[in-house]
């Protein structure tokens, strides 16, 4: 008899073991991203939404950025692909998308249809024209500046160049480092130059003409904006070729220097960093007042679904969620980062508020947009030669002729 | 009889021998051909397409841009074998032959010289990448002891980026060409030294007779693994100059040119799998043919007791 309940309660719990799940039926998915930085948001984020779909589990892997692109290579060449993961924009998505790596989201996402084109630029393929990631985010290429040192000195926002390079001429007196840039690593000089001379070069006029090829990159305006940055020289720091990017922003969290042209993405990492700092920002002008003072944009992130995931239906789920403006509002409070979601609420950020104020005379951000598809890469030619010139080895002539022959080898608008 | 023993003897043999020629075969034979399998096809990002022959190759060593990334990266590769000859290699001669002498307190410098050997590289690199920024320990150093007006951006001036890189190396490096001499030369019989000193030699002539002819063995040893530690050097490259080879393609070497090809970078692009393989086919080839080389002309040197 003992032996009988025994068995028989064993069965029950074997049975239970089993049924239960199933009954249950929920959906575990990967999710990838980039920014370890940021588990607790996104921890916060899959919270919402598993509270809104229970029957989907959302599990975060946060890779380091520099890792990211191999591991993700090697997982979706491989068997250990996520569900979702998030993926690079232009050239950066093109490598999944022409593998095959990804699913096309026009279809299954019909929300794709209300964001703008400069977001869905970054998350269509060139080849097929179909979109493979729901954009996430944009950054903004601006020029930081302390307000507490402006006020000190009886500056206001520069607007024209020389007004800027007097405001760079007057902190430097007062002994500040002007300029908080330093080039030992070729991207800052990318983004020096797309923060500090878009303006000089014509913003989008330029942009839409090079493209086509109406125009090369060694016009004689574009040439004038790269030797621009090289006159931004003396008002960087001291030694300014070893001065690396984390110095730039310990310089500038410290009020070591009164100038930072860089990323909208600095702002959360200043406040956090230096919660008295008293910053703002404004878009580098042009020659004269009547040019517009360009500020330098890109699409940065996109969440996309592995086209090899066998859980394409919960992963949708997903994105449907991070589609919606309630999540873009919290990466604009949170992050303190534009979302590339239409619709979002921004008022309780000011600084996005002028982030997008400035986004009115958007350019995009020249390399990285237009031509970061093949090999070798618009952005790494100009990084190389920026450090060149900036190391006085190269001069803006020869940093345009570089980028143009480089480009020139494969981008067929050039190959006339 | 005695063939069951030596069936039994064979099958112990091979049972010791085969964990190491698997994990040989595994870990280095089977991605070498790999390798050129790949280097044979042209790829799109990551799927494999035509099998294009040695086309890679001829890219590899005539187009734009890898022509010129390679030369320079070739060219960068031979600084660091020839500063490491003359600066790490002969130090290391002059501590072990010092050291040998059984001056005061070797016992503690021999200690002390091997010690950054044992240190991790991406330590040693992270470290000095801070020494060596502008505001960092060597400038202030310089400017404590007078020499001010030297002091500059190392890592960031294209003119001085891969010596101060090498010369990083060379510090965590010198301890183990200092050891080998100083056993080679600890291993010089004593009758030949002290027929020489009878006979009236002095310190530069025993050497240069006597003592050197002697430890060409452990010159040839010191050589090979210099020319192979130059070639495949990376990690000191990647942890204080980053992948690009910044500033302007002046630290580039084989090593980071193969892995930002191979495996793309976030700003310079895609991966190309064709032509890294190639790369890594070429890194192989010369390491395998120079390696041999040396091997040759040192041990023509070498004489017999």
């Amino acid at each position: 008899m003992k032996r009988l309940l025994g068995f028989f309660l064993a069965a029950v719990i074997l049975v239970s073991m089993v049924a239960l799940p199933a009954l249950a039926e929920v959906t575990e998915i990967q999710f990838w991203t980039w920014r370890p930085e940021d588990v607790s948001f996104y921890d916060k984020i899959i919270k919402q939404f598993e509270e809104a779909n229970p029957d989907v589990k959302v599990v975060q892997n946060p890779i380091k950025n520099t890792e990211y692109n191999t591991i993700l290579s090697a997982a979706l060449a491989g068997d250990s692909a996520p569900d979702v993961f998030m993926s690079r924009a232009y050239g950066g998505l093109q490598t999944f998308a022409d593998s095959g790596y990804m699913l096309a989201l026009d279809d299954l996402l019909p929300e794709l249809a209300n964001f703008s084109e400069s977001t869905r630029m970054g998350a269509r393929s060139i080849t097929d024209g179909k979109m493979y990631g729901l954009p996430a985010l944009s950054q903004t290429m601006l020029c930081f500046y302390n307000k507490k040192v402006y006020q000190e000195l009886g500056l206001e926002v520069p607007k024209t160049w020389d007004e800027f390079i007097a405001n760079l001429e007057a902190t430097k007196k007062a002994g500040y480092d002007a300029l908080a840039n330093g080039t030992k690593e070729g991207w800052c000089c990318e983004f020096l130059f797309g923060g500090g001379c878009a303006s000089l070069y014509g913003g989008t006029n330029f942009y839409n003409k090079v493209i086509t090829g109406e125009t090369t990159f060694e016009d004689p305006v574009f040439v004038a904006a790269v030797d621009a940055m090289l006159s931004l020289a003396p008002y960087m720091p001291n030694m300014y070729e070893g001065v690396a990017y984390t110095d730039m922003q310990v310089s500038f969290i410290n009020e070591m220097s009164a100038h930072f042209i860089g990323g909208s993405y600095e702002a959360g990492y200043f406040k956090a960093q230096n919660p008295d700092l008293d910053f703002d920002i404004f878009a580098v002008p042009g020659k004269t007042e009547a040019d517009p003072a360009y500020v330098s944009v890109y699409a940065d992130m996109n969440f996309a679904i592995a086209a090899t995931s066998k859980k394409q239906e919960a992963a949708l789920k997903f994105l449907k969620f991070l589609a919606t403006p309630e999540y873009g509002k919290q990466v604009v409070t949170d992050l303190a980062m534009v979302s590339s979601v239409p619709g979002v609420d921004v008022s309780s950020n000011p600084f996005i508020a002028k982030v997008l104020e400035l986004q009115k005379n958007s350019t995009p951000y020249i390399f990285l947009v237009g031509f970061r598809y093949n090999q070798p890469t618009g952005s790494s030619l100009f990084q190389a030669a920026a450090q060149g010139l900036m190391t006085h080895t190269l001069t803006a002539e020869e940093v345009c002729k570089q980028v143009q022959e480089g480009i020139a080898t494969y981008y067929k608008p050039f190959q006339k | 009889m005695k063939i069951r023993k030596r069936l039994k003897k064979a099958g112990w043999i091979t049972f010791f021998v085969t964990p190491g020629i698997l994990i040989v075969f595994v870990f280095i034979l089977l991605p070498l051909f790999m390798s050129l399998f790949n280097s044979l096809f042209s790829w799109n990002q990551l799927i494999r397409h035509d099998f294009v022959g040695i086309d890679n190759f001829k890219r590899l060593f005539t187009a734009y841009p890898y022509q010129q990334r390679f030369s320079n990266a070739l060219g960068n590769n031979a600084r660091w074998f020839a500063v490491t000859m003359l600066v790490q290699n002969l130090m290391g001669l002059l501590f072990g032959y010092v050291l040998s002498r059984k001056i005061a307190g070797s016992q503690i410098y021999r200690r002390i010289f091997f010690i950054p050997v044992l240190f991790s590289i991406a330590a040693v690199g992270f470290l000095w990448g801070l020494y060596l920024r502008p505001n960092g320990l060597v400038n202030a150093l310089l400017q404590l002891i007078g020499l001010g007006k030297y002091a500059s951006a190392w890592l960031g001036n294209a003119g001085t980026a891969t010596y101060a890189i090498i010369l990083v190396n060379i510090w965590r490096w010198v301890g183990f060409p200092s050891l080998v001499f100083l056993t080679a030369i600890n291993n010089v019989p004593s009758e030949c030294t002290e027929a020489a000193y009878l006979d009236g030699a002095n310190e530069w002539q025993m050497f240069k007779r006597i003592v050197f002819p002697l430890i060409v063995p452990s010159v040839t040893i010191i050589t090979v693994l210099t020319v192979i530690g130059s070639l495949n050097v990376f990690e000191q490259v990647y942890t204080m100059a980053g992948l690009d080879g910044a500033p302007n393609y002046a630290t580039d070497t084989i090593g980071t040119l193969f892995y930002r090809t191979a495996f793309g970078s976030v700003d310079s692009g895609a991966p190309e799998i064709g032509i890294g393989s190639a790369v890594a086919v070429v890194i192989y080839l010369m390491t395998f043919s120079i390696s041999l080389l040396s091997i040759m002309i040192t041990k023509s040197k070498e004489v017999e007791m």
